[in-house]
C-alpha cells in the first residue's frame, strides 16, 4: 500500500522539461532590464513612463481581447510583458504616449491574438508594430532632438556623409549609448550583458545572433573598403544589436534547426545591411527581420533533420510515382 | 434556368451575398488602387458600373450569335467599346475624376467583375436579368470600394473629401498606402463573409464548372467529379 502511494499514474510525457513559457519570459524580461536602466541613466525618467504605457496597453489588450474571443487567459506567461517592453525599446523618447499605447494594441490584437495568440504570429509583434507606427507617423518616430545629444543617429549621419566626421560620437560613447537613437537600442554594452545573460540561461542559442551580426560585419567591411571604425560604428549603432540578441530570436518567429538558424541570421543579416548601404531609411533592422520571419517555415522546410535510419530519398523513383498518379488522374 | 429565378433576387445577391469584392475577389486590383479617397472610390464605381451593366445587356442580347471558340474575344470588343464611350463622357464632364483615376479608368476593360459576369451570368441568361445582375454587382463593387476608401481616407488623413473630421497630426498614413489598403479590405472580407454567413448562405465560392475558363478543355468537366475532388486526393 505505502508503496502505491508514491506511485503516480499519469500519461506521458513524464520527462518534463523545467522550462516554461514563463520561465523563458521572464529570463527576457531580466535580461531588458540593463538597457531599461541605461536608457533611464541616458534619456531620463520619461523613459519610464513610455516603458509603462507600452506594457500596460500590452497586457490590457492581450487580457481584453482573450476575453472577447472567448480563449483561455495567457497573460500569465509574462509574453505581452515583453512585446510591450520591446516596442518600448523601439520607441524614441519623444513619442507622444498615445502613439506608444497605439503600438501596443496593434502588435497584441492585430498581430498576436488575430492569428491564435503566443506560439502563432507569423512575425514579431513588437516588430511589425514598429513599422506599422514608423510607416504612419513618419516625423513623430524619428524624432531624436529633445534627447540633446546628437541631432541625427549615427547611421543617419554616417548614411548622409558616407564617412567618418567628426560629428559622430565618439567610439566609447557609441558603446555607452550616449547617442540619439530609439530607447533601448543605444546602450551596446547593457544589450550585450542582456544577451550574454540569455545565452548562459540557454534561453536562446547564440547562432541566431552570432551569424546576423557577423554577416553585417563582413557586407559593411567590404562597403567601407576594409575601414574598421566604419564597421564598428555599423555594429554599435541602430536597433542590430537590439535586433540580433531579442527579436530576431524569437522562439515563434525564427527556425527550430542549427542549420536554420544560421540561413536565417545570415538572411536577416544581409536584408539589414543591403537597407542600410543601398537604401532609403538609414536603418533596416526591423524590416529585414520581418521579411526573414515571413520566409521561416520555408527555411523549416528546407532544414528540417531527417529521422535517423531513414532511406534517402529516390528521386527518380518519386518522379516516376508522380507521373504514374498524373496518368492515374487523367484517365 | 436561372431566368425564372425573381429578378429582385438577381439584383440583391450582388449586395453582400456574392459581393463583387468581398465575396467572389474580383477586381482587386482597382479596389485597392482607387481605394484611397471617396471621390476617386465614388467615380470608380459609377464607371465601372455603367460599363458592367451596358456589356450585360448587349453580351446577353448577342449571346447566340457569338460562337463559343471566339466568345472571349467578343466580350473584350464589347466591353472596351463600353469603356472607351465610358473614358470620353468622363474626359468631357468630369475631367477632376478622369485625373484622379489615372490609367485605372481605362483599364476597366480588362476589370475580372464585367469579364466575370459576361461569362458567368450574362452569356448563358436573358437579357433583362442580364441587366439586373449587372445592377447588383455594379452596386455591390461600388458600395465595397465606398467602405474602403471612407476608412482608408478617414484614418489615413483625418479628412473625407478635403473636410477635416480630426487632426492630420492623429492620422495613420500606413492606410493611405497598400499596406494599410489590403489590411481594411481584409478585414471588409472577414465582415462580409460575417454577414453573408448570418443569412444562412454558405461560404464564397465558383458557380461549379460552367463559369470556369477551362470548362471547355477540362476533362473532369463530363464525368461528374469536381476540381475540388481531384485537388484533395492528390494532396
Amino acid at each position: 500500500m505505502s508503496v502505491n502511494k508514491k506511485l503516480t499514474v499519469s500519461a506521458s510525457p513524464h520527462v518534463r522539461s523545467p522550462h516554461t513559457a514563463t520561465g523563458i519570459m521572464l529570463d527576457v524580461i531580466i535580461a531588458l532590464i540593463p538597457a531599461l536602466i541605461a536608457a533611464v541613466v541616458i534619456f531620463g525618467t520619461q523613459v519610464l513612463l513610455v516603458t509603462l504605457v507600452c506594457v500596460g496597453s500590452a497586457v490590457l489588450s492581450e487580457y481584453l481581447s482573450r476575453k472577447v474571443m472567448k480563449r483561455h487567459q495567457t497573460i500569465g506567461d509574462l509574453s505581452a510583458v515583453v512585446t510591450g517592453l520591446l516596442l518600448a525599446f523601439n520607441l524614441p523618447v519623444s513619442i507622444p504616449l498615445w502613439i506608444a499605447a497605439l503600438g501596443s494594441i496593434i502588435a497584441i490584437v492585430v498581430v498576436k491574438q488575430m492569428f491564435g495568440g503566443i506560439g502563432q504570429n507569423f512575425v514579431n509583434p513588437a516588430l511589425a508594430a514598429r513599422i506599422i507606427l514608423l510607416v504612419s507617423f513618419p516625423s513623430k518616430m524619428t524624432d531624436w532632438t529633445p534627447v540633446g545629444l546628437t541631432t541625427a543617429t549615427p547611421l543617419a549621419s554616417l548614411k548622409s556623409g558616407e564617412v567618418i566626421s567628426a560629428e559622430l560620437p565618439t567610439m566609447v560613447d557609441m558603446l555607452l549609448g550616449k547617442h540619439g537613437g530609439c530607447l533601448g537600442e543605444v546602450c551596446s554594452i547593457a544589450l550585450i550583458i542582456g544577451g550574454i545573460y540569455l545565452i548562459i540561461r540557454k534561453v536562446i542559442s547564440p547562432a541566431i545572433p552570432l551569424s546576423y551580426i557577423g554577416t553585417v560585419a563582413v557586407f559593411m567591411l567590404i562597403a567601407g573598403k576594409g575601414s574598421f571604425e566604419f564597421t564598428a560604428y555599423q555594429l554599435l549603432s541602430g536597433g542590430l544589436l537590439i535586433g540580433a540578441i531579442f527579436m530576431a530570436t524569437d522562439y515563434t518567429t525564427s527556425p527550430v534547426s542549427f542549420k536554420g538558424k544560421i540561413i536565417f541570421g545570415i538572411g536577416c543579416g544581409l536584408i539589414t545591411a543591403a537597407i542600410r548601404v543601398f537604401g532609403g531609411y538609414p536603418e533596416g533592422v526591423s524590416f529585414s527581420i520581418i521579411i526573414m520571419n515571413i520566409l521561416v517555415p520555408h527555411i523549416e522546410r528546407l532544414t528540417t533533420a531527417k529521422p535517423f535510419g531513414t532511406p534517402k530519398k529516390d528521386k527518380k523513383a518519386e518522379k516516376a510515382a508522380k507521373k504514374a498518379e498524373k496518368e492515374a488522374a487523367k484517365v | 434556368m436561372a431566368d425564372k429565378k425573381p429578378l429582385v433576387k438577381e439584383f440583391t445577391k450582388g449586395l453582400i451575398a456574392e459581393n463583387p469584392v468581398l465575396r467572389l475577389v474580383l477586381g482587386t486590383c482597382p479596389t485597392l488602387a482607387v481605394s484611397t479617397s471617396v471621390m476617386g472610390a465614388l467615380g470608380m464605381g459609377a464607371a465601372a458600373s455603367i460599363v458592367l451593366i451596358c456589356s450585360n445587356i448587349v453580351i446577353s442580347a448577342l449571346r447566340k450569335i457569338i460562337p463559343g471558340k471566339v466568345r472571349i474575344p467578343a466580350y473584350i470588343v464589347i466591353i472596351a467599346s463600353f469603356v472607351t464611350i465610358v473614358q470620353m463622357l468622363v474626359k468631357a464632364f468630369v475631367p477632376e475624376i478622369d485625373e484622379s483615376l489615372g490609367v485605372y479608368l481605362p483599364l476597366i476593360v480588362v476589370n475580372c467583375i464585367i469579364l466575370g459576369r459576361a461569362e458567368a451570368f450574362a452569356g448563358k441568361n436573358s437579357v433583362i436579368a442580364s441587366a439586373f445582375d449587372g445592377m447588383g454587382m455594379g452596386v455591390g463593387f461600388t458600395a465595397a470600394l465606398l467602405a474602403m476608401a471612407f476608412i482608408r481616407e478617414l484614418i489615413g488623413t483625418g479628412a473625407i473629401n478635403g473636410t477635416q473630421i480630426f487632426p492630420a497630426d492623429f492620422s495613420m498614413l500606413i492606410f493611405i498606402l497598400p499596406p494599410g489598403g489590403f489590411f481594411v479590405f481584409g478585414m471588409l472580407i472577414a465582415v462580409a463573409n460575417k454577414l453573408a454567413e448570418k443569412k444562412g448562405k454558405p461560404k464564397a465560392e465558383l458557380h461549379g464548372c460552367e463559369s470556369c475558363p477551362m470548362a471547355a478543355s477540362c476533362s473532369l468537366i463530363n464525368s461528374g467529379e469536381s476540381c475540388d475532388v481531384k485537388e484533395a486526393t492528390v494532396k
